[in-house]
């Protein structure tokens, strides 16, 4: 296509983009690298229904002025990324030196903030999508088998845990998994142990998000392979049947082959969301126990202190983890391309 | 303009007809009133009475948000401003002080408040900076019944309180006798807050935005939270308001030190069985040393800087005449008025016999979110059992200094 | 177009792949199920403390309401609350979103499966750094902006952001699904004497609707799902369901209406059962008929 026709094609797209993504993004860039001006303040006195004090007040006058002559505040270069709220290499750098056995080392980076959001991020990452994948996948196959007129109930049926918004998925899920909660005291007595809860511990928490995140986006890979396994090519596999090859080795010759682009597509999207985990956490209440890098960002600029150059300086590392994570991909995507070409 | 044509986006065409039949009650002829607020009953009985001034040539909208905290800043920083007025509290009147989002009203005090209490006017360094009309304050909540049967009195401090806890449990009355909003995040930053509170001591260095609590007091405070936690549901760190209500309103517990904007919601006659809600009463915050260990909260409102003197005026007015003696009768269970000619019922005495016990209003420090962020991430381990207090508490110590070193309060 | 694997399935092959349908179903149905059931009772039936089994017999219902099943839940949402107005929100919503998306994401998408420049590579490379963009940051950032323009709070702003995030995830999957469909027929259309659009108008749109219906799906369902974006960007009067089922949840201070969140949730979920049934040739063979490639 000449490169005439396909500007005005992909313009509209692309605007979009660049003005919604792009530029905030650049925006972003900035704000991570500048910290607020020093604030003025002066004491002052403060009364309120309850009584009187002398307290310090922020002077916004004069810290107006500051922020007139340099609107995006100070400029400090790396240094938000590298304080202790994120890659805190100072403190490492201490605790390596200090470091009583290599057990206890990997203690005190989890007790740091960022380090403890990203462990969680990468396992639930990396055990949540593969098994997306495969439950996915299976669900494909087992709907592709039953008979066609009951295909469109068990569609709809299957997508349920998609479509049922987290924000009352997970408080509902929140609620049966409570000790009191059908799937909690069905659990207590499976085990035989009437004082389990799955919220007071760490690690009973982390699998509950675990499962949550696989049975919330099974539905996504369910639906792209059921479309995959309707285009498989029947020729082939009728040849391939001819030709004596057992069910397994027509799975395996022919309808993996084809649904493999799938399955790089479905992990593509997959890998990057689950990067950027976020709602289960809120929803299960259970940022005591996991905490993730969106959560962090939510945290900071939401919570009482908004602390805007901290959550651009860790978007900024998750965008970073996640063109680390998909850099496989992105490899083989550009090999077929030139290969393409 | 936008304002207006929002209105007519939301079909607020019948609000605004019935609004000019009241309109001259409010002897405002025109001008602009927007008001941000958080969602729930108090205040929707506040904006609505703002709302009848509406109408003619007044323009009048409003947007009641749970998350209102997240856009005021965005929302009154444009100029003009997309609201007039936010309705605030301690902690986010600070916010919108800290970047000179709110203008002083004292002329408007002067020449249409009459009708205010002093103690209502919030002044800073002379100059009101928001008008308060509704006081809230975590205080102790108790089961009359339990503690008769387990033999204990009102417990008046946490000592008290742990010993009533332990006389239940080992009563079998019931397993986790003490119940708190203990979710990390920000309930467990304003219990860290509350505790300290209670030592009489100061957070901060004076005079600076220094943190003070890593230190005797910090650590009494961090040991009396944990002694709490071992009368608690072992998933006390999942647990916020609406936890904590449900649960007492199952009957799983007989102690807390909870909202008193929730005392309503448990005595009503829904969600909770006769015995309960029979059993339920109130009582100041309990004390860890010589003072209550719970903070005052206010709501109030607040007027944009970024609007002009008529729109202000007009706002002033409107929210005057939100917040009259009438509303609060009329609506006495859904806060504790700080309106007068209010008389509070049985639901207000917790949080009004927390205030005559000396409690301290929750700080309007400029630097006080970083804190509250900090302890409400950094003390789960100690919680949990995974860290000492000392290590907790400069945890706590580092996450603040960081944060704070950002938005420009340490060098 | 009968599927041969699955006519020569063995019995025993078939019992054992319906039954983990059947196990599939009541994993995903369970949740929404109880959610229905309970709907239809008090909050403290829903969020049984005391026992779950109350949850089932609806003792606090019956204590409170005088009967097993109450529809105050649904009183209180829709005409209390007004949650209608919110379901027109959401309609508008996602009509325009899924139209708007599809039509820029099909333009894009079917430009770069046809053209064999290096950039094409490039613009996919980084719709997909794009796509990693937490979104909350992006909206806290829209913020200002959108005060300052005097477009916050209202639908099309709206739109506008979701149908912006929701490009990279569109172009990417409508890209794979063009490369499926031979560039033989649009080429040869063009040595007709056809200009490229025309060809992409009478060649390539007949053909391309079962991609198109894939991608729509997730498209329609991430509008109408949001809560990041809605939540902040919209004032009250033009909430979506989303936002407003979150209004319903209440504040730290005062106890919200759950039950209205939770009815709220139901009613959401039927028009969607309806819209899949009633479209249900059309989705099954659209998935079937080709739908994406990666």
């Amino acid at each position: 296509m000449p490169h005439r026709a396909f500007f005005w094609f992909i313009l509209p797209s692309a605007l979009a983009m660049l003005l919604f993504i792009a530029l905030p993004i650049a925006s972003v860039i900035l704000q991570s690298v500048h910290i607020e001006h020093p604030k003025v303040m002066t004491e002052v006195e403060t009364c309120g229904p309850f009584n009187c004090t002398t307290e310090l007040r922020v002077d916004t006058e004069a810290t107006a002025e500051l922020r007139k002559a340099q609107p995006l505040g100070k400029f400090i270069g790396l240094e938000t990324y590298l304080n202790r709220n994120h890659l805190a290499f100072d403190v490492l750098k201490v605790q390596w030196q200090e470091r009583d056995g290599f057990f206890s080392f990997v203690r005190g980076l989890y007790n740091l903030p960022f380090y403890k959001a990203l462990t969680f991020t990468v396992a639930y990452t990396f055990i949540v999508t593969p098994l997306v994948i495969l439950l996915g996948f299976c669900i494909a196959v087992a709907v592709n088998a039953i008979p066609k007129i009951l295909r469109g109930s068990v569609i709809f049926v299957s997508l349920l845990p998609m479509i049922v918004t987290p924000l009352i998925g997970s408080l509902v899920l929140f609620w049966m998994v409570d000790a009191n909660g059908v799937l909690g005291s069905a659990i207590q007595r499976l085990f035989d142990d009437p004082n389990l809860s799955l919220k007071a511990s760490p690690f009973l928490t982390w699998i509950m998000l675990f499962v949550y995140g696989v049975w919330h986006s099974a539905p996504f890979a369910f639906v792209v392979f059921y479309a995959g396994l309707q285009t498989v090519p029947q020729d082939t596999l009728e040849s391939a049947m001819i030709d004596g090859a057992s069910r397994w080795e027509r799975i395996r010759y022919v309808v993996l082959p084809h649904l493999a682009p799938l399955v790089t597509f479905v992990a593509l999207i997959q890998l990057m969301d689950n990067f950027r985990v976020f709602e289960p956490i809120v929803g299960f209440n259970a940022s005591a126990s996991a905490t993730s890098l969106s959560w962090i960002i939510f945290n900071d600029l939401f919570g009482q202190q908004q602390l805007f150059g901290s959550a651009a300086a860790t978007s900024m590392l998750t965008i970073l983890g996640v063109c680390i994570l998909l850099m496989p991909v992105l490899v083989r995507t550009w090999r077929q391309y030139k290969v393409v070409q | 303009m936008t304002v207006f044509k929002k209105s007519l986006l939301a079909g607020s065409l019948l609000l605004a007809t019935l609004g000019t039949a009241q309109a001259d009650g409010c002897g405002i002829e025109k001008g602009t009133v927007s008001i941000l607020a958080n969602d729930f009953p108090a205040l929707h009985a506040v904006v609505s009475g703002a709302e009848a001034c509406g109408g003619g040539g007044v323009e009048f909208s409003k947007n009641h948000n749970k998350d209102h905290k997240d856009i005021m800043v965005a929302a009154l920083t444009s100029d003009p401003s997309e609201y007039t007025s936010v309705v605030v509290a301690n902690s986010t009147l600070v916010t919108l002080m800290n970047d000179g989002l709110v203008r002083p009203m004292d002329d408007l005090v002067e020449k249409h408040g009459g009708s205010l209490a002093k103690n209502q006017l919030i002044t800073v360094d002379g100059k009101v900076m928001a008008v308060a009309f509704m006081a809230n304050a975590q205080h102790l909540f108790y089961r009359s019944d339990i503690l008769e049967e387990a033999g204990v009195e009102v417990p008046e401090t946490y000592d008290d309180v742990l010993a009533a806890a332990k006389a239940i449990k080992d009563k079998g009355l019931m397993d986790y006798p003490y119940i708190g909003t203990f979710k990390s995040g920000w309930n467990l930053g304003e219990e860290f807050v509350n505790m300290f509170m209670g030592t009489g001591a100061d957070m901060f260095k004076p005079g600076a935005a220094e943190l003070d609590i890593n230190n005797d007091n910090g650590v009494k405070t961090l040991e009396m939270l944990k002694s709490l936690t071992e009368y608690m549901n072992p998933d006390y760190l999942t647990f916020d308001s609406n936890a904590v209500q449900a649960e007492w309103e199952a009957g799983n517990a007989a102690l807390t030190n909870l909202w008193g904007s929730r005392a309503g919601a448990v005595l009503d006659d829904e969600g909770s069985t006769a015995e309960v809600v029979a059993g339920t009463a109130f009582a100041s915050a309990p004390k860890l040393g010589d003072t209550p260990a719970t903070t005052l909260w206010w709501d109030g409102f607040s007027i944009a800087a970024n609007t002009s003197d008529e729109d202000a005026e007009a706002t002033f007015i409107a929210m005057m005449n939100g917040i009259t003696t009438e509303m609060a009768n009329a609506n006495p269970d859904e806060a504790v008025w700080l309106i007068e000619g209010y008389t509070p019922g049985e639901k207000a005495i917790g949080v009004a016999a927390t205030a005559q016990a000396g409690a301290k209003p929750y700080p309007m420090l400029p630097y006080i979110g970083a804190l509250h962020t900090a302890a409400g991430a950094e003390i789960v381990e100690f919680l949990q059992g995974s860290e000492d207090a000392a290590t907790a508490l400069a945890d706590m110590e580092a996450a603040y200094n960081a944060a704070a070193k950002e938005a420009g309060f340490l060098k | 177009m009968e599927n041969t694997v699955q006519t020569k399935q063995s019995p025993l092959l078939r019992l054992i792949l319906g039954a983990f349908v059947i196990i599939w179903i009541i994993l995903a149905a369970f949740p929404f199920l109880w959610t229905l059931w309970g709907s239809f009772k008090v909050e403290a039936d829903f969020f049984s403390k005391v026992d779950w089994s109350f949850a089932l017999s609806g003792d606090r219902t019956i204590a409170e309401t005088g009967s097993a099943f109450t529809g105050a839940g649904y009183y209180g949402a829709w005409v209390q609350e007004e949650f209608w107005r919110a379901a027109i929100n959401t309609l508008i919503v996602t009509f325009f979103v899924v139209i708007i998306s599809l039509t820029l994401g099909t333009l894009g998408g079917y430009a770069l499966s046809r053209s064999s420049f290096r950039y094409t590579f490039w613009i996919l490379i980084a719709a997909l750094v794009f796509r990693a963009m937490p979104h909350m940051t992006l909206v806290s950032g829209y913020l200002l902006p959108f005060f300052e323009m005097n477009v916050w709070g209202i639908l099309p702003t709206t739109i506008v952001v979701l149908v912006a995030i929701n490009q990279p995830f569109t172009l990417w999957m409508l890209h794979s699904f063009f490369l499926n469909i031979p560039k033989d027929l649009d080429e040869s259309a063009m040595v007709d004497g056809c200009t490229r659009f025309q060809a992409f108008r009478h060649v390539i749109i007949p053909v391309m609707w079962p991609g198109v219906i894939t991608t729509g799906l997730f498209s329609f369902l991430l509008a109408y799902n949001d809560f990041a974006i809605t939540s902040m960007l919209l004032s009250q009067d033009n909430q979506t369901m989303v936002p407003k089922i979150g209004s319903f949840l209440g504040t730290t201070q005062v106890q919200g209406n759950v039950m209205f969140a939770v009815a709220a949730v139901v009613s959401a979920t039927a028009p969607l059962f309806i819209l899949v049934l009633l479209f249900q040739r059309q989705i099954v063979s659209g998935l079937t008929a080709g739908a994406v490639k990666g």
